[in-house]
């Protein structure tokens, strides 16, 4: 009898199944745990309470990143939760024997970006981490999603989870991105065709000419904001493409080892025929830069649209939902976003914080200057990021343009360390988030790519990147 | 883990849609090392003024919403950030049952971790149970939610609703398997040495 065709996302739960339980949850294998400041002192003092242990400590990697300050931090944490939430997780990892990059290490930086870099991320693996932007390894084929400090605990202790399988989703996009354009533009439109709540439930498999022709870094960007589409998870199957960015990387397979971790990863797709619960495809071809207008991802316009009126909401829940955002943002309805004055902008995050976005700001920022009015800051994803472009004289770019140039953590995405905006300031973030009060308390985020946000600093309002390609 | 078998209590209306976890609970309390003491910061961006004071026009800075211990809210709630210090916060303030036509799928994990108990009803039934003035009242077993004389029932996963029923602990349940987990790593050793 012929095996039934399976999607991706089924090929890699099914490897990972260790039991099935009688109330139907399944015990689920995690190959690899990320763990971070903010989410495991209480997991590490349950364990403690337990008697417990780290089941597996080769699995599992540390480094401390929401909370860390980006500038002088050799000199120390001085906001005090702050500090000692760090000196916890230090106090931790050496207590449970867990692999750690200290905060001064050259490797340290945001997990999203370290697990990719360190290829502790691998193709057909299961990642998990206390955060929910843990969606970004499914660029490498591996199915990633974020959990509570409750399942922190659970893994920690016995290296699996209980979980319920989710239904597939495929979104694919089609054609060719425009110049000026990336895959934050994709993710944005996506999330404004189905919501934020769209993919709950789902795991989304992205595919199409168009995420194939993504590097890696592009697939993690796309990746990342599938939770912002709701989804459990967003997962590329791995190719060429994938093989060349995890080769020579620390924790990759060598040798021989390599080639038979070849061997499976070239199995990782999806069968002709495999069913998908919902099914999705967008054409790139003409795609818009995206910008967002309001306090949820999916308030997303083409940067030539305008804000929407809550008098032509659909339901009531979505009117009164706009007319909160709208008076949140300090925006009237029909206000076009092209030309909304900018205080602030910010560079980096787990989405855009990685060389290549970085690359593509300086292009834009390049022989330009910040405008007056605006604080612009750019903070690599992580310290291998920020050599890298040190390396390449990015920083001399952006510092001679009037950005600030900072050490990697998570930064203004959330605001955890000194890094927040005032109240009432409005932000373009290259982050993933623009709810009320995410970068600091009454503070308005637009979020964009990271052409866009530069191209909004140098400017000084909100505009169209398109028109700075033609310069 | 705590139980939850049945409550009967007060519940506030909080419609809006998309309630995202960074509302539930901003960042600046993210830095604490227990679980405990979250509840007085629940909200608190929308619940406070600048200067500490409770804004009035907020829902459970009214009576008899101060002590209620349901939550009457609207779609997707619970998006955004994994942090567990949202139902920790709800938990700790008191509120034990979420109403929603539906939830975030992290959050409506970690509810259960925390013995609340999620309930996905229509929005015009969670707009109904708006309507009622007195308390409602919660019973998993049955799965029913009444008030007023009305009943609704709600649609529960076995395997969650045992869990909360019992309130097993979840590590000690997984832990039984631990031959079967040995077995598995054993076999994966053989099969994908590289990992």
């Amino acid at each position: 009898m012929t095996k039934p065709p399976r999607t991706l996302y089924d090929k890699i739960w099914d490897e990972h199944v260790v039991e099935v339980r009688s109330d139907g949850t399944v015990l689920l294998y995690i190959d690899r745990h990320l763990v971070h400041e903010v989410t495991s002192p209480q997991a590490f003092e349950g364990l403690r309470m337990a008697g417990r242990r780290v089941r597996r400590p080769s699995g599992t990697l540390a480094v401390a990143d929401h909370n860390v300050p980006t500038l002088g931090r050799e000199a120390g944490i001085s906001e005090e939760t702050c500090r000692l939430q760090v000196e916890a997780l230090e106090a931790n990892v050496r207590e449970f024997g867990v692999p750690y990059l200290p905060l001064l290490d050259d490797r340290q930086g945001i997990v999203h970006v370290v697990g990719p870099e360190q290829g502790f991320t691998l193709p057909g693996t299961t990642v998990v981490c206390g955060d929910s932007h843990t969606s970004t390894h499914g660029a490498f084929g591996a199915l990633a999603f974020g959990i509570g400090t409750s399942e922190v605990e659970h893994v920690l202790a016995t290296q699996c989870l209980p979980q319920r399988r989710s239904r597939n989703m495929r979104v694919r996009f089609e054609g060719r991105l425009p110049p000026g354009l990336g895959p934050k533009d994709m993710a944005l439109r996506l999330i404004r065709e189905i919501g934020t709540a769209g993919g709950t439930g789902c795991v989304i498999e992205f595919g199409g000419s168009a995420v194939r022709a993504l590097s890696m870094e592009g697939r993690m960007t796309l990746c990342n904001m599938s939770i912002e589409a709701g989804a459990r998870a967003g997962l590329v199957a791995p190719d060429e493409t994938t093989f060349a960015y995890v080769e020579g990387r620390p924790m990759a397979p060598r040798g021989a080892a390599w080639e038979q971790a070849m061997a499976h990863w070239r199995s990782l797709a999806s069968d002709d025929g495999a069913a998908f619960d919902l099914e999705l495809c967008l054409d790139v071809s003409d795609l818009a830069p995206q910008t967002t207008w309001g306090t949820s991802p999916e308030y997303g316009l083409d940067i030539t649209g305008a804000t929407p009126d809550p008098a032509a909401a659909p339901t009531p829940v979505q009117r009164e939902a706009w007319a909160r955002a709208l008076a949140y943002m300090g925006l009237e309805p029909g206000t076009p976003l092209e030309g909304l004055p900018i205080d602030v902008v910010f560079i980096g995050s787990c989405t855009n914080g990685r060389i290549e976005d970085l690359r593509a700001a300086a292009r834009v920022a390049e022989g330009r200057r910040v405008s007056p009015a605006v604080r612009a800051l750019v903070v690599p994803g992580s310290g291998l990021v920020k050599a890298q472009a040190e390396r390449e004289g990015l920083d001399r770019i952006f510092l001679d343009a009037g950005f600030e140039w900072r050490q990697p953590g998570c930064s203004m995405c959330l605001g955890m360390n000194e890094d927040r905006l005032e109240p009432f300031q409005r932000c373009a973030s290259t982050s993933n988030r623009n709810f009320e009060g995410r970068q600091g308390r009454d503070g308005r985020t637009h979020l964009v790519g990271p052409e866009m946000a530069a191209a909004a600093a140098v400017a000084g309002f909100l505009t169209d990147v398109r028109r700075f390609l033609e310069a | 883990m705590e139980r939850f078998e049945s409550l009967t209590g007060i519940a506030a209306p909080l419609l809006q849609a998309n309630v995202d976890t960074d509302l539930i609970i901003p960042k600046q309390f993210l830095t604490t090392l227990v679980r405990s003491g979250l509840g007085r910061h629940l909200f608190f961006e929308i619940r406070y003024d600048r200067g500490g004071l409770e804004l009035p026009e907020f829902v459970l800075n009214r009576e008899p919403f101060r002590k209620a211990s349901i939550l009457l809210a609207g779609p997707n709630f619970g998006c955004g950030s994994s942090r567990e210090h949202a139902p920790w916060a709800l938990r700790d303030f008191g509120i034990r049952c979420i109403i929603a036509p539906s939830f975030a799928d992290i959050f409506f994990n970690n509810c259960f971790a925390n013995g609340i108990l999620p309930i996905p009803l229509s929005l015009p039934d969670v707009e109904a149970l708006a309507e009622i003035e007195g308390p409602l009242t919660v019973d998993l077993a049955a799965q029913i939610v009444s008030g007023a004389g009305r009943i609704w029932r709600f649609e529960m996963d076995p395997g969650r609703k045992a869990t909360l029923l019992e309130g097993l602990d979840e590590i000690g349940r997984t832990e039984r398997s631990l031959p079967a987990i040995e077995a598995w790593e054993t076999g994966r050793e053989g099969q994908r040495p590289w990992l």
